[in-house]
């Protein structure tokens, strides 16, 4: 049983806080670094940047990623931008400004001190990134140029063209490749972590298997870092990579580390419409479209018109009509959630009445092809070859999917878990966006946990850990680790049923996203909580997972995912079911009002929900950590 | 863009089978009907694993992740073309629209000796990180960055350079290349970075390592141009030439004056 949760915040005032937390961490001198070992799960933006970092300061670090080579993290994929609180733009832009944003974006569900935190470093992260040679975009002076971005009235997001995560990823990897070089990072590519081993009550290191030879390996490290991203996929059809997977995340979880939050999750409102039951995943488009894009649907019911046919006074803008001051810019839950209520009330566009118009005539014919090509020149061109239609003249069908998960596994403010020695960074934790994350929110918060946060926060863990020899691999809770991972491996390669592992992860994904999508109800989670187990059981019982563990095994790989995803799944609704309001990402339909909006419940539910794994035949155990707010005062939203 | 619509395609696939690096490998031929028009290529290949399972065969092995044409995961030979028919399309974004109805389509993975095949269509790509790792990078420690508005960059710097940045690693021109050199992927990166005023300090060291690293793994540069044919991001040749003159700048930059160790 895990006592109260203590998030080890700083006292005083928020912007000194992480200044005097910093000086309070302890040190690791430069002689006494290299005798520690620091293990990094994941080359995403948040671990390649830990890893290259630790590096540097003189860590011995092991680098893991199930990819072929770290530059091909799903970092890469994010599209529109990286906030920073610049003010290059001199339309009053401050720390404070980014923080008040975020908090509020967030629906008042995050901790102060670590969004105050997040906006002081977005500032050391562009110049980080400037100097390491990301080619952020220029105005003619040659200085940085900026854009807004979905949820802001400032024009904060530096951005690379439609490619800045590909961008910051590829400065990230280059800075951890810098140090593999220089021999002090051990890189694992094509290496999956399937365990967290816990020794003497402490991360003592993880087991992997090697995806080519299908080896089952332990390694022992003084601090673990997880660094593995989002659950999104739980969903099946989300914007997330095929192999995105909560595997490491859960298996620490299952070992004792909590996880917060599950039921916050995010729908991204200008994804490409599903087409059939081929689909494989969906496709997401920068949402930076709906700076110029307009979005509306026919005002008639079955309209079946060519959006050209459909004259003005026959279009619905409804963003721009129900929420003046925003507009198109609403924040991504608000954009999505009226997107699915205009299609479910028969107003859908496409073949399949499943989308809206995203229309760009507007600022084609004020600005031309040219400028417009400019700016979104790969997401247009991206849209054609998916869609088949040419954007510059028909306007873009777009509908909201999965795309980010604001839960996660618990930390405290040094990003560790309760697990000592087991930190988790980037969208793997928990910590920054509450129960919502506002556009370009995602890169600054993984860099800033690997760039400028971990580094700090694991030396002063390690500090505590001088002169203590850490329990090796010759701790039988290793050997026990692996054989536990073996006989998992073994169950799957012994299955031979009747449908394959895709069939059951379809299955359950259209479960969670009808029971716990873009808006829930307590029937509909009671019903998801009785469904999933079912299908679960069904799935160990005639799941086919051909070939052989001692080779590369997709179908094996894809298996001990899927699980995984079966027993977060759970969680997940079972979150969701608790939290009886509507906040940010969770819109429970209970809790709304007149109007539709949703309605928090600051009362009963300002806190984080954690939750303790009590093993597989016990439900899980929801603790609490109550959120204080001091320098903002919770409002309700109003974009209006 | 070819046409368009919700046909249904019947194809048959020549799919090359290898069971592992040291297998001499096969060319198996699979039936694939009631394909959509719509399906990506390798929804279509998803929609054969499938029924492959379930029919008690191995599935083939192939390599994606984003399936949004970033990531640099995937990479097909098809029909004897680097990532299929479509110019500057990577594998994962090509659709079944570019193909007809009856079709016979070969598909192999990337053929090059530096790129070994691991299983059926994956192969190895990690000489292309060995490059990265000799000096595809700028030295500056996490912390040591001045603000970012203090070096004004031209923006036809910035845009040239992000041209060059714009490389996922697919190794499309390794396998494209008569000589399987990895000139492209290697110019891309070096031009990247020397473009730009944060590079110029390792502008020379970088030029020469990158270089020399990729002659030690791949084949060399003879200037064919189906590289640039077959890269999903349309990166221009123009590169190789810059970085050939770079080259040849760096090896007199770099020599060491007489009595210098």
């Amino acid at each position: 049983m895990i006592g109260s949760l203590d998030a080890r915040l700083p006292e005083g005032p928020l912007e000194d806080a992480w200044t005097d937390h910093k000086f309070a961490l302890r040190l690791v001198n430069p002689n006494n670094k290299r005798r520690f070992t620091v293990i990094v799960v994941g080359t995403g933006l948040a671990g390649a940047s830990a890893a290259a970092s630790l590096g540097e300061l003189g860590y011995r670090v092991k680098a893991f990623t199930y990819h072929d080579s770290p530059r091909r993290a799903h970092s890469i994929a994010a599209q529109g931008g990286i906030n920073a609180a610049k003010n290059y733009k001199n339309d009053g832009d401050s720390v404070f400004r980014l923080f008040y944003d975020t908090i509020k974006g967030g629906d008042y569900r995050s901790r102060e001190a670590n969004v105050y935190r997040l906006a002081e470093t977005s500032l050391a992260i562009i110049d980080q990134c400037v100097a390491a040679g990301v080619p952020f975009a220029r105005e003619y002076g040659g200085l940085l140029d900026n854009r807004s971005f979905g949820g802001a009235q400032v024009s904060r997001t530096f951005y690379a063209r439609g490619q800045t995560g590909q961008q910051l990823l590829l400065g990230a990897y280059s800075a951890l490749m810098r140090q593999v070089a220089a021999g002090t990072v051990d890189l694992h590519t094509r290496a999956e972590m399937l365990d967290l081993v816990v020794a003497d009550g402490r991360a003592a290191g993880i087991v992997v298997r090697d995806l080519l030879s299908g080896e089952v390996t332990a390694h022992a490290g003084d601090a673990v870092i997880l660094a593995t991203g989002g659950y999104s996929n739980v969903y099946f059809l989300s914007t997330n990579a095929k192999m995105c997977n909560v595997t490491a995340a859960w298996r620490a979880h299952r070992r004792g580390a909590l996880f917060a939050n599950p039921c916050y999750t995010q729908i991204h409102p200008t994804c490409i419409p599903a087409g059939d039951d081929f689909q494989s995943k969906l496709t997401l488009m920068s949402e930076s479209l709906r700076n110029d894009g307009r979005i509306w649907v026919p005002r008639a019911f079955d309209d079946t018109r060519a959006a050209a046919d459909i004259p003005e006074a026959e279009r619905d803008y409804y963003l721009e009509e129900k929420y003046a001051a925003f507009g198109n810019l609403v924040p991504r839950d608000v954009a999505s959630r009226n997107a699915k209520a205009v299609v479910d009330a028969g107003r859908g566009v496409g073949s399949l009445r499943n989308g809206v118009y995203l229309d760009f005539s507007d600022v084609l014919a004020r600005d031309g092809a040219e400028v417009v090509r400019a700016k979104y020149g790969n997401l247009f061109d991206m849209y054609a070859r998916i869609t088949g239609e040419d954007p510059y003249r028909v306007p873009m069908r777009i509908y909201p999917a999965v795309h980010y998960t604001m839960g996660g596994l618990w930390v405290d403010y040094n990003l560790m878990s309760n697990v000592p020695g087991l930190f988790v960074a980037g969208e793997a934790n928990f910590s920054d966006h509450g129960a919502n994350r506002l556009g370009a929110s995602a890169l600054m918060q993984g860099l800033a946990d690997g760039y400028f946060i971990v580094p700090y926060t694991v030396g002063d863990y390690l500090a505590g850990h001088l002169g203590k020899e850490g329990p090796g691999t010759a701790h039988p809770a290793f050997a026990d680790t692996v054989s536990e991972v073996n006989d998992r491996t073994a169950r799957w390669t012994a299955a031979r049923g009747s449908r394959t592992v895709d069939w059951f992860h379809r299955e359950l994904g259209r479960m969670v996203w009808d029971h716990c999508g873009m808006s829930r109800n307590a029937a509909g989670l009671q019903k998801a909580l009785a469904e999933i187990p079912a299908l679960r059981q069904e799935f160990h019982a005639d799941v086919c997972v051909p070939g052989s563990a001692a080779t590369l095994n997709q179908s094996l790989e894809k298996a001990g995912r899927v699980d995984d995803f079966f027993e977060l799944a759970e969680l997940l609704a079972r979150d969701a079911l608790e939290r009886e309001e509507s906040c940010g990402g969770h819109f429970r339909e209970e809790h709304q009002d007149a109007e539709g909006e949703a309605r928090r419940d600051d009362e009963r539910f300002t806190h984080v929900a954690a939750w303790e794994w009590a093993g597989p035949d016990d439900g899980p155990i929801r603790h609490r950590e109550e959120l204080e707010f001091s320098a903002v005062t919770p409002t309700t939203r109003s974009y209006k | 863009m070819s046409a368009t619509g919700n046909g249904t395609l019947n194809l048959r696939l020549r799919v090359w089978r290898q069971d592992g690096p040291g297998d001499a490998g096969r060319f198996e031929t699979y039936d694939v009907g009631g394909i959509s028009s719509d399906a990506s290529f390798l929804e279509m290949l998803d929609v054969l694993n499938e029924r492959l399972t379930l029919e008690g065969r191995e599935p083939i092995t192939f390599e994606s992740d984003c399936r949004e044409g970033i990531c640099g995961t995937c990479g097909l030979m098809i029909n004897g073309r680097a990532h299929g028919p479509q110019k500057g399309t990577a594998t994962c974004q090509l659709h079944m629209r570019e193909f007809s109805d009856g079709d016979l389509i070969t598909v192999e993975p990337w053929r090059a000796g530096s790129f070994e095949v691991i299983r059926d269509l994956a192969v190895d790509r990690t000489a292309l990180d060995r490059i990265i790792a000799a000096g595809g990078y700028i030295s500056v420690n996490t912390g040591a960055a001045p603000d970012a508005n203090l070096v004004p960059v031209p923006k036809e710097a910035a845009e040239s350079a992000f041209d060059a940045a714009a490389c996922i690693g697919c190794g499309a021109c390794v396998a494209a290349c008569p000589n399987s050199a990895a000139q492209l992927f290697t110019a891309a990166k070096v031009q990247h970075l020397n473009l730009l005023p944060q590079g110029q300090p390792e502008r020379w060291a970088r030029t020469e390592a990158m270089v020399e690293t990729m002659e030690q793994f791949f084949g060399s540069c003879t200037n064919h141009g189906e590289c640039e044919e077959a890269c999903p991001k349309e990166i221009s040749i123009d590169f190789i030439a810059w970085t050939n003159r770079d080259y040849v700048r760096a090896k007199l930059k770099n020599r060491k004056l007489a009595g210098q160790r």
